[in-house]
């Protein structure tokens, strides 16, 4: 079987749904000729022609309401917005108008379309390229909120995306594009190709929207994670020597709460774990739903292991990601209570 | 203020601050407003290069004289069952308009939008494209219904949000919506209709269709960035699409000098996109037909966008919540120096010889019977609070296509909470 990065395997998705689905066109900034500023659409111009991957203007708001337009039309677009740091000037068109538009008119009208952005820090983004604004998604009725782990999940979850009839919002951890991360950020990267989960078909297959997997099993305490976290609460698991299991969530609307109350009710003990600010974050959503759902399973009060309220710092990226240090704190936190 | 003193010899800077000529108690004056004649602005091909037109968005076209005759390059040329169809469907609106007005006057519903001495920016758009090109409206072009001959009854029972309302009483009064009339669903966050109709063109281009895209916009709402947006993407990728601006000179209670208008024009924000700007006569249905024609046979062409700003006059207020004597002079509208659509079409059809005062007391007699034999089948299926019990699950219908656990457990709540309620 093939082995891809996370780069590849996007790329991988866009090609077999645009070679499957002529009514799938991809569009963005610096998608077209050039293949993205991170290559997840690269090729795609030259083998499907200008008017099916194309360049646009600078105006994520603009790309945000033209795919609308092509929904609503019947095609299936593919938006990229550069960075998710940049998502706000099409924020509007999000929530008012895609999130809503099969309700507001019956049914009549939905929107097949799929805005891909790369979210999340560890990469010397500063406070302008590292962002993780999953939550302000999240908080939106009517959107889907979608957030791979790796390659193989990358490019299933790419592909039912794109075949879900509503507006999904995919926000890839850009820190993993190239390998599993694990926020022992001194130590090199092990490149994909030693995953398991970098073994990816060539071919069509779907990952179903909604449904979280199992990254680590384990018995002591559960780690509810997405994206990059997902590797930092394995190596940190690990490294701590400490029996957790990990929980990807992989889809954060909707969630999958059944695996989350499954795994929460055998180990009595929960840390949620994401980068994305503290206050109002989807760890907040998280610990809310297990203390509904689980309150009497669980031995010692939930954790939340997040970055913290302020804006991504550049030069003191480490002292801000929430990395093993902080993880490893809150587990065993989780354990002595 | 120290910082000022340092700097004895500068003037100080002051804000300008835009302020209509005329405000409650004053007389309203429109003299300032040029009129070009009847018939005076050139009619290019539409190959044109949009340099060569500028001057076309600083003009005014007007096919329609003072005596209701039509002439100049303009002239559409309709004929006399086209030129009569348009004045009874601007007529049908105008009743319809009055109707709704006095229902929501008796409690009936909650909102209403009345588009009076504006009913040509949509009739005669709508008549001058193909019955499957779509329109991506704001709230006043209920006339694009009514010329594509949407139930009445339809459209009432969504004033209403009513049992019949098909749009299941999720939307604010006339926000209405109909895939198969060409009619897109309307939004209250106002201009995000724009970019989304440059899409729907832009998609007709992609798969190599023939049928293109009409937007409307108003004066105030050009300000938004998606008006920006919409138009840097239609003349980038020269969309198949007509971006109306219907300057009604009023935003609620702002004056159009709010969104520029003291300094230029609106048809002339196509100037800097590179794109032809045609500023009409929205009064002069047969100036409006003409320039709807024109950029649709430019679209059509592969030749791209044409921006076509409508001089209008917002007659009524802004809507049922909107008191407009207590910002502009009473009665403004009357003394709007480009007439009033209806009474300017009537003149043009007596004028020809195809029309006349008996036919057209016999049409309003009509159009008024259709209107209320209308609204008693609308009524049969309740008006707002007044009508049938709502299906409470269905509030979490459509959220999305298929309802997902959360929203699951959420309808099992509200239908409890309604039963504990009885």
């Amino acid at each position: 079987m093939p082995v891809m990065n996370m780069i590849q395997a996007i790329n991988s998705a866009h090609d077999v749904m645009m070679d499957r689905d002529p009514n799938i066109v991809v569009m963005g900034e610096d998608v077209g000729y050039f293949g993205g500023v991170f290559r997840a659409t690269e090729g795609l111009q030259k083998k499907y022609g200008r008017s099916r991957t194309f360049d646009t203007p600078i105006t994520e708001g603009g790309i945000v309401g033209v795919a609308i337009g092509m929904a609503a039309y019947g095609l299936r677009p593919v938006a990229e917005i550069q960075f998710a740091d940049y998502i706000y000037p099409g924020f509007d068109q999000i929530v008012s108008e895609a999130g809503r538009m099969r309700y507001r008119t019956a049914g009549e009208w939905f929107l097949p379309m799929v805005i891909r952005s790369p979210y999340g820090g560890g990469i010397f983004g500063g406070q302008t390229h590292s962002q993780s604004p999953e939550a302000l998604f999240a908080h939106v009725a009517g959107i889907k909120t979608v957030i791979p782990s790796n390659p193989y999940d990358a490019k299933g979850l790419l592909i039912a995306a794109i075949e879900d009839n509503d507006p999904v919002i995919f926000f890839e951890p850009k820190r993993i594009y190239n390998g599993p991360f694990d926020g022992f950020y001194e130590r090199p990267v092990t490149p994909w190709a030693k995953h398991p989960a970098a073994e990816v078909p060539e071919g069509y297959y779907t990952v179903p929207l909604g449904k979280a997997a199992i990254a680590r099993a384990g018995n002591d305490v559960t780690i509810l994670a997405y994206g990059t976290m997902v590797h930092v609460a394995i190596a940190t698991a690990e490294a701590e020597g400490i029996d957790a299991e990990v929980i990807d969530l992989r889809t954060i609307v909707p969630v999958d709460i059944e695996t989350i109350e499954a795994s929460v009710k055998k180990t009595g003990r929960c840390v949620v774990f994401h980068e994305a600010t503290r206050t109002g974050g989807f760890g907040a959503e998280l610990s809310a739903l297990v203390q509904e759902r689980c309150f009497y399973h669980l031995e010692s009060p939930v954790q939340r292991v997040t970055g913290f309220d302020t804006p991504y710092p550049h030069s003191l990226e480490w002292a801000y990601f929430p990395g093993p240090a902080r993880l490893g704190l809150a587990l065993k936190k989780a354990l002595e209570d | 203020m120290k910082r000022q003193k340092e700097r004895p010899n500068r003037p100080a800077l002051a804000l300008h601050v835009p302020e209509p000529d005329a405000r409650p108690g004053d007389e309203v004056d429109f003299s300032h407003i040029e009129i070009p004649a009847a018939g005076s602005v050139m009619r290019p091909d539409v190959a044109v290069a949009p340099s060569e037109i500028r001057d076309l968005a600083y003009t005014l076209i007007r096919v329609l004289d003072d005596e209701g005759k039509a002439v100049g390059p303009w002239d559409p040329r309709l004929d006399p069952e086209t030129l009569r169809r348009m004045l009874r469907d601007m007529m049908m609106v105008r009743v319809y308009d009055d109707r709704m007005y006095r229902a929501q006057r008796q409690g009936k519903t909650s909102f209403y939008m009345k588009c009076t001495g504006e009913e040509a920016v949509a009739v005669a758009a709508a008549h001058a494209l193909d019955r499957e090109d779509m329109c991506f409206p704001t709230y006043r072009q209920q006339g694009i219904l009514v010329a594509r001959d949407y139930p009445l009854t339809e459209m009432m029972c969504q004033v209403y949000s009513n049992a019949g309302d098909k749009l299941k009483g999720r939307q604010l009064p006339i926000m209405y919506s109909d895939r198969e009339h060409g009619f897109f669903t309307i939004s209250g966050n106002l201009g995000t209709q724009y970019p989304q109709a440059v899409g729907w063109g832009m998609a007709s281009a992609i798969k190599g269709d023939s049928r293109i895209a009409a937007a409307w916009i108003g004066d105030g709402a050009t300000a938004e960035g998606d008006f920006h947006n919409a138009v840097t993407f239609a003349a980038v990728y020269r969309a198949p699409v007509i971006l109306n601006i219907v300057n009604n000179q009023w935003a609620i209670s702002t004056f159009s000098g709010i969104a520029g208008a003291e300094l230029t024009t609106f048809a002339a924000r196509g100037v800097g996109y590179g794109i032809p700007g045609l500023r009409v006569d929205g009064n002069d249905p047969l100036a409006v037909y003409a320039a709807t024609s024109w950029a649709a046979d430019r679209a059509r062409s592969n030749l791209g966008p044409t921006i076509i700003e409508l001089f209008t006059y917002r007659v009524e207020g802004h809507s049922t919540s909107d008191d407009p004597s207590v910002y502009r002079p009473q009665n403004a509208g009357a003394k709007w120096p480009l007439g009033d659509p209806l009474e300017r079409l009537k003149a043009h059809l007596l004028g020809l010889g195809e029309w006349d005062e008996e036919r057209h007391a016999a049409l309003l007699d009509q159009l008024g019977e259709e209107v209320r034999a209308a609204q008693k089948q609308a009524e049969k299926q309740g008006t707002l609070g007044n009508s049938p019990a709502q299906d409470i699950p269905s509030m979490f219908d459509d959220v999305f296509e298929e309802l997902p656990w959360h929203l699951k457990e959420q309808r099992e709540q509200a239908i409890a909470e309604a039963g504990a309620k009885k």
